[in-house]
């Protein structure tokens, strides 16, 4: 039995995760008068929020006449009919006033000639129900996530969050099937607290590092997503990986659609604008998973450019000075640094790379989260929110500019329900030692690690399964290959090694347990993909060439204790939350 | 005459050689500062042997190749690899920048890696922010503004909104403030230069309404005053910022306002 010291603590409320979405929750919950605690791993301007360049979504109608119902019809549409269309009614309803607070806070919108929000075209956002581009997207500049992380830490900072930074979470403490709060190691000094809390808020986004090339940080690691899961509860549509049309070939970093959408476009080696082809209106502003598949079929037909063909490239050149300049300036100091291209004069080389994912863990509405039980069900002291949940609005594909409203929408959502529910300084409840022991014991064992396989080539072998056989384009052989292959890196781990025996910023234990979490996530992702016998947004199966309402107008759920998965399947939502807008019934999907 | 007493883990030893096992033909060597709390030891230069034909082009690329080939227990941060997080500052070839976005290339011979200078180390490369943000909070980064709540945005025109081109931009790094000599002598007092751009930033928002009693704050002999125009801060930042005209900007808004 392992032994560490244990500091406690007692808080009405922990948020993990102090990206966009926990701040913000963070924000609203010490406005409420809510004990708060945000726990991270990094420091939060350094969340991967700050990533997020072209903005954020809302029907303000600032450039033209806009409606938030067009705005949930393109999501629906977008997340090919998976998404909740409750769900997506609340965030297209409350995304207005969630950006309109959000430049009260201090956000440095970029500005039209009135002295209002500027807003941009983005891909798969149109007027009245798919008639015409509409312009939905604020941006400030194409730093639009840098400048909403920095402005929320602000507000955090001025409504006395209490923050506990560099505090890597290593698993929930659950009773009953309820949460009760978490433990977390402290890498300033190598010290392991407990913190007790009625509510847990899960807010620690994505998992793109299960694939080898995605535009996500080192950090996006979806630690939240495999806490749940080792908690015994499932994760769900985790096959739905959004890959971003444009990473920059041979690196990774992201451009954003908003190159798109201030009017650059994509060419072959034959120098041919072929979404033309793929999208006959949209063409370019088609929505992500369009455009990633058309790019792939060219380069798979030998069209790519490039020595091995293997790309192809964005234009912008042809833009008026001016608007890369004053729009753009971000995506072309990136390409200077990562393509060494001057994006005024040469074409950025591109190619589809992970970069979203649309799986997470399921909640409702109110970012309680669900679990399915004989019928659904809310699990009591547990919520999440961005990237980590799948509410779901982003279905089976998400649109650009969808991700950044989520997590300001659902963060506010979070705070609310949570201080309807919570009375600030109730009392807690004991929870027994044995699920403190358990999250030790797994702490204590990877950090005495003494195998002959290194956390990196692990995480490598990973990475280099899921990039190939669970790609932009799947097929049942494909899937299945992987299904057994990524088993092998999971059973490699009986035999992992770890050097560094030290708890102070011990990166070499921070990254084994970070591999711990993404193998799950990687099992669980791969094992859902093979299951859904169908294509449906992201999820491109070739033996399936087509969406399967019959069958698989369902959510993926899936359990997964080590290796072993199961998988079950929950109807989506097939009603509004208000009858201000009627259900949209599912349709032939083109653009 | 004065006596200097230097605190007596002061001194970096030198510390283990990684000899290349590749076989490479084109190895660089890479010296890296070591220091690991837990331990009684002295601070030490490690020296790994990279090959460099299978190393990407920045600083970081190098560190990641070290970490995951050679020698893990190296510890470091990084995050979003493309300078927008600022996770990654450290000191590289005698100049601070982010290792994810500064080419090896450009640093002649051996390649030396520090933390940022001035700084309480943590462990290895990784130096003590804290006062840092301390000092960040205290400039109270939140628009003030006294308009009602109501449902509408306020109005900013494309020329006020162009004032804060070049500091909402700032990525917390804190390469130039840790690269001001002013800064490291009174880095408890001084505001330094990360944290005066930021303070700029919120003074020029035209949609703020404490730009008076901003000013007000900062004008202090040791908040503002102890810049000295060395303009380290500018030639560090990565981002290509210009933290010193910030600073003298507010020194000429106080030198001609009546505040």
């Amino acid at each position: 039995m392992s032994s560490y010291n244990i500091i406690d603590h007692e808080y009405d409320v922990v948020v993990l995760g102090a990206g966009g979405s926990g701040l913000r929750a963070a924000v609203g919950l010490s406005e409420a008068g809510l004990k708060t605690a945000c726990i991270s791993k990094v420091f939060p301007t350094r969340s991967h929020t700050s990533a997020a360049q072209g903005g954020i979504s809302a029907a303000l109608g600032n450039m033209g006449e806009d409606d938030w119902r067009w705005h949930m019809y393109d999501t629906v549409k977008g997340a090919d009919w998976l998404g909740d269309q409750d769900s997506i009614e609340y965030l297209c309803k409350e995304a207005p006033k969630a950006v309109l607070e959000l430049e009260k806070y201090g956000v440095p919108f970029s500005r039209t000639d009135e002295g209002k929000i500027y807003q941009r075209p983005f891909g798969g956002m149109t007027k009245n129900y798919g008639n015409g581009i509409v312009q939905r997207t604020c941006a400030a500049a194409d730093r639009t996530g840098h400048a909403i992380l920095h402005t929320l830490y602000g507000q955090a900072l001025k409504h006395n969050t209490e923050f506990f930074i560099e505090y890597f979470a290593l698993d929930l403490l659950m009773k009953d099937g309820e949460c009760k709060g978490l433990i977390a190691w402290n890498l300033n000094d190598g010290t392991i607290h407990r913190f007790r809390a009625h509510t847990v808020i899960i807010a620690t986004g994505g998992y793109g590092k299960v694939y080898y090339s995605a535009t996500s940080a080192h950090t996006c690691t979806g630690d939240g997503n495999a806490m749940v899961l080792r908690a015994g509860l499932p994760l769900q549509d985790m096959e739905f990986v959004q890959f971003h049309p444009t990473g920059i070939y041979g690196h990774g970093t992201l451009i954003s659609e908003g190159v798109r959408g201030e009017g650059g476009y994509l060419v072959n080696s034959k120098g041919e604008r072929f979404m033309e082809r793929y999208a006959p209106n949209a063409k370019d502003l088609a929505s992500r998973d369009v455009v990633s598949r058309s790019m792939s079929i060219e380069i798979n037909e030998g069209r790519g450019v490039g020595k091995d063909q293997d790309h192809v490239h964005l234009h912008l050149s042809h833009l008026d000075k001016s608007v890369i300049e004053n729009r753009l300036p971000g995506i072309t100091e990136a390409a200077r640094l990562f393509a060494n291209v001057d994006v005024t004069k040469e074409p950025i080389p591109v190619v589809p790379t992970v970069h979203y994912n649309m799986g997470g863990i399921p909640t409702n509405y109110k970012a309680e989260v669900l679990t399915v039980n004989g019928s659904e069900k809310t699990v009591p002291g547990l919520m999440a929110i961005g990237e980590a949940a799948c509410v779901s609005v982003h279905g089976a594909n998400r649109l650009g500019s969808n991700s950044l409203i989520d997590l300001v929408v659902f963060g506010r959502a979070a705070a609310k329900r949570a201080a309807e529910l919570i009375k600030p300084g109730a009392p807690h409840e004991e929870i027994s030692e044995t699920e403190t022991q358990k999250c030790l014991d797994r702490f204590d064992k990877l950090r005495n690690a003494q195998g002959d396989n290194s956390t990196a080539e692990l995480r490598l072998a990973m990475q280099k399964t899921m990039q190939s056989k669970c790609a932009v384009f799947r097929t049942e052989k494909n899937l299945e290959e992987g299904v057994n292959e990524i088993r092998k890196t999971y059973d490699g781990m009986d035999s992992i090694s770890v050097k560094d025996r030290s708890l102070v910023f011990n990166t070499d234990l921070v990254e084994t347990l970070e591999f711990d979490n993404l193998i799950r996530q990687a099992v669980t992702t791969v094992d859902s993909a093979y299951h859904r016998k169908e294509s449906r947004g992201a999820h491109a199966r070739e033996d399936y060439p087509n969406r399967d309402d019959k069958k698989f107008m369902q959510h993926t759920l899936a359990w997964c204790d080590g290796k072993d998965t199961k998988i079950t399947y929950r109807p989506v939502h097939n009603s509004t939350l208000t009858n201000e807008v009627q259900y949209f019934p599912p349709q032939e999907r083109v653009y | 005459m004065a006596q200097i007493s230097l605190p007596k883990n002061s001194e970096v030893n030198k510390g283990k050689y990684f000899k290349d096992k590749t076989g490479s033909k084109n190895i660089r060597k890479v010296n890296v500062y070591r220091w690991d709390p837990s331990t009684e030891e002295n601070p030490r230069i490690d020296t790994y042997e990279v090959d460099m034909d299978n190393c990407p082009s920045k600083v970081l690329d190098i560190l990641n190749k070290i970490k995951n080939e050679i020698d893990p227990t190296l510890a470091y941060r990084r995050s979003c690899a493309h300078g927008v997080c600022g996770s990654c500052a450290m000191n590289m070839g005698g100049k601070n920048g982010l290792a994810c976005t500064k080419p090896h290339a450009e640093i002649d011979g051996d390649i030396d890696i520090y933390p940022l200078p001035h700084l309480k180390v943590k462990r290895d490369l990784i130096g003590d922010l804290d006062g840092l943000y301390k000092q960040y909070q205290s400039i109270e980064p939140w628009l003030k503004n006294n308009s009602s709540k109501d449902t509408t945005e306020i109005f900013q025109s494309k020329q006020d909104r162009a004032k804060l081109d070049g500091a909402y931009e700032c990525i917390m790094c804190a390469c130039c403030s840790t690269s001001c000599p002013s800064y490291w002598w009174n880095g408890d007092k001084y505001l330094g230069p990360a944290v005066l751009l930021q303070a700029y930033r919120w003074i020029v928002d035209s949609r703020d309404d404490e730009r008076k009693a901003r000013l007000k704050k900062v004008a202090d002999e040791l908040k503002l005053y102890r810049c000295h125009t060395i303009l380290n801060c500018t030639s560090a930042c990565p981002k290509g910022l210009n933290p010193a005209k910030a600073i003298a900007e507010i020194k000429k808004m106080l030198a001609t306002a009546n505040v």
